[in-house]
């Protein structure tokens, strides 16, 4: 890969800010991806999304590793360099996000936007209408029925969402939240 | 003693057995849960992935209602206690969140409560002095693997709680109640999260591997404190192997009346296992 030191810093510089990381300090030790549960499942292995990230390769924003991350942190536990690659995953997220970089795990991008999207609406999680939510935008909305009908009948499912009283505050809250952002 | 609640989404639904059960056991240790009014969803882990502002106000507007109330807030859920810790802590160790907060929510993080998990209720609070005083039915020969997952453990600086890949305590607490924990691998492994609702092939191999590292060691159940955790493990392992929340054993040992309701919400029917062990309710 041709490395070109303009290319390559506003990138590194952006994601380090946005992620409150030094990924400049990664020396390729592997330990996040050792540690990582879904590494096996990722086209890039966090190890190599680091790297990537360094030579400023944007391409990553469109990967599916960045997506696939749970967040459960394994890697900002164990990285020798005190980097939270979960906090870096998460900045590139918001920025794919943001720019609406395509990715094949859009049922992945579609959970996160109905979740914050039934947030807005209600003030809380709805189980059911969340995954009505995702299956609408990505598909599959007969995926786990067997699975649905079981919570169903052991009432694990409700039917009707919960609101809150105050969608004064809730309006405010999102309103301001995303001119801050 | 009283405390502030914050149930959160989950246990309002597939977890329902979580919530109705650590009311029944505060209940029966005299603590009473006063339920924040009005309160918001965390944001989970949509939120952080997708808004750097959000992800701190919804957890922070839980902290505001009850920073006026003035008590410390249990949280069971561990996906809710780790937003609504991150939160505490970025309030507290960056001006520039403060700023941010005071606009979006009019808070700063003033008289922020103190966020606390069931161990650390149990431990801390309650004290498992007392804890052996109430015990009514010894959990006698039941011998479980204490599943801590990812989000009461991690990142440590955060949630400030136990070991972030060694944790030991809720072992304290299952001897406390007379049963047995085993020394396992899989403690703080990852379930896979929110995955299971995109992703049920990836959950269902990181479960699997879970359920099989409990047997290995010998345990007859996997005992949990994440409603995510939980239902990843009850609903997508293909092993036959029982899972519990703490607080349903937890209320079987202090002898609280008519209190197998949930039996019928596990897919894995814990019952066989109960009733060799005259476990049942």
């Amino acid at each position: 890969m041709r490395m070109n030191v303009t290319e390559t810093r506003p990138f590194i510089k952006q994601i380090s800010e946005a992620s409150g990381q030094d990924v400049a300090s990664c020396y390729q030790c592997g330990k996040c991806t050792a540690g990582c549960p879904v590494a096996e499942h990722m086209d890039f292995v966090p190890n190599a999304v680091h790297r990537m990230i360094q030579y400023g390769d944007r391409s990553i924003l469109g990967s599916s590793a960045i997506w696939l991350c749970v967040g459960c942190e394994t890697c900002a536990v164990r990285c020798p360099n005190d980097i939270a690659t979960s906090a870096v995953l998460d900045a590139l997220k918001r920025e794919a996000a943001e720019k609406g970089v395509r990715s094949r795990e859009k049922s992945v991008i579609a959970l996160h936007k109905s979740f914050l999207a039934g947030v807005q609406k209600r003030g809380r999680m709805h189980e059911l209408s969340l995954i009505l939510g995702i299956r609408l935008k990505s598909g599959g909305l007969f995926n786990d029925m067997k699975l649905g009908i079981e919570m169903f009948r052991r009432g694990k499912l409700s039917l009707f969402p919960k609101k809150i009283k105050n969608k004064r505050m809730l309006r405010n809250l999102f309103e301001k939240a995303r001119r801050r952002t | 003693m009283n405390l502030s609640y914050y149930p959160g989404c989950s246990l309002q639904g597939s977890s329902s057995e979580y919530d109705i059960t650590t009311r029944a056991v505060c209940a029966a240790l005299g603590i009473e849960l006063m339920e924040l009014e009005d309160w918001i969803c965390c944001g989970a882990s949509s939120g952080h992935s997708l808004d750097e502002v959000l992800h701190i106000a919804l957890p922070a507007q839980n902290l505001k209602i009850a920073a006026e109330k003035d008590l410390d807030l249990l949280v069971p859920c561990a996906a809710c206690y780790n937003r609504l810790k991150a939160a505490r802590h970025a309030l507290e160790t960056r001006e520039e969140v403060r700023d941010k907060m005071r606009d979006v929510i009019d808070y700063d993080g003033r008289k922020s409560p103190a966020v606390l998990n069931m161990i650390e209720l149990l431990q801390e609070r309650v004290g498992l002095d007392r804890l052996r005083t109430e015990i009514k039915i010894p959990l006698k020969g039941l011998k479980v693997a204490c599943y801590y997952g990812c989000l009461l453990v991690r990142p440590p600086d955060v949630t400030c709680f136990d070991h972030p890949e060694h944790p030991q305590s809720m072992e304290t607490v299952v001897e406390a109640m007379g049963g047995e924990s085993v020394r396992w691998s899989h403690t703080a492994e990852c379930c896979g999260g929110s995955l299971s609702l995109v992703h049920g092939g990836i959950v269902r191999s990181l479960v699997d591997r879970i359920i099989e590292s409990a047997q290995e060691a010998g345990a007859q159940a996997v005992v949990s404190l994440c409603p995510l955790c939980f239902e990843n493990l009850d609903m997508r392992q293909t092993k036959k192997f029982p899972v519990f929340y703490l607080t349903e054993l937890l209320g079987l040992a202090l002898g609280i009346k008519d209190f197998g309701h949930w039996i019928k919400k596990h897919f894995q029917d814990p019952s066989p296992l109960m009733d060799s062990l005259r476990l049942t309710p």
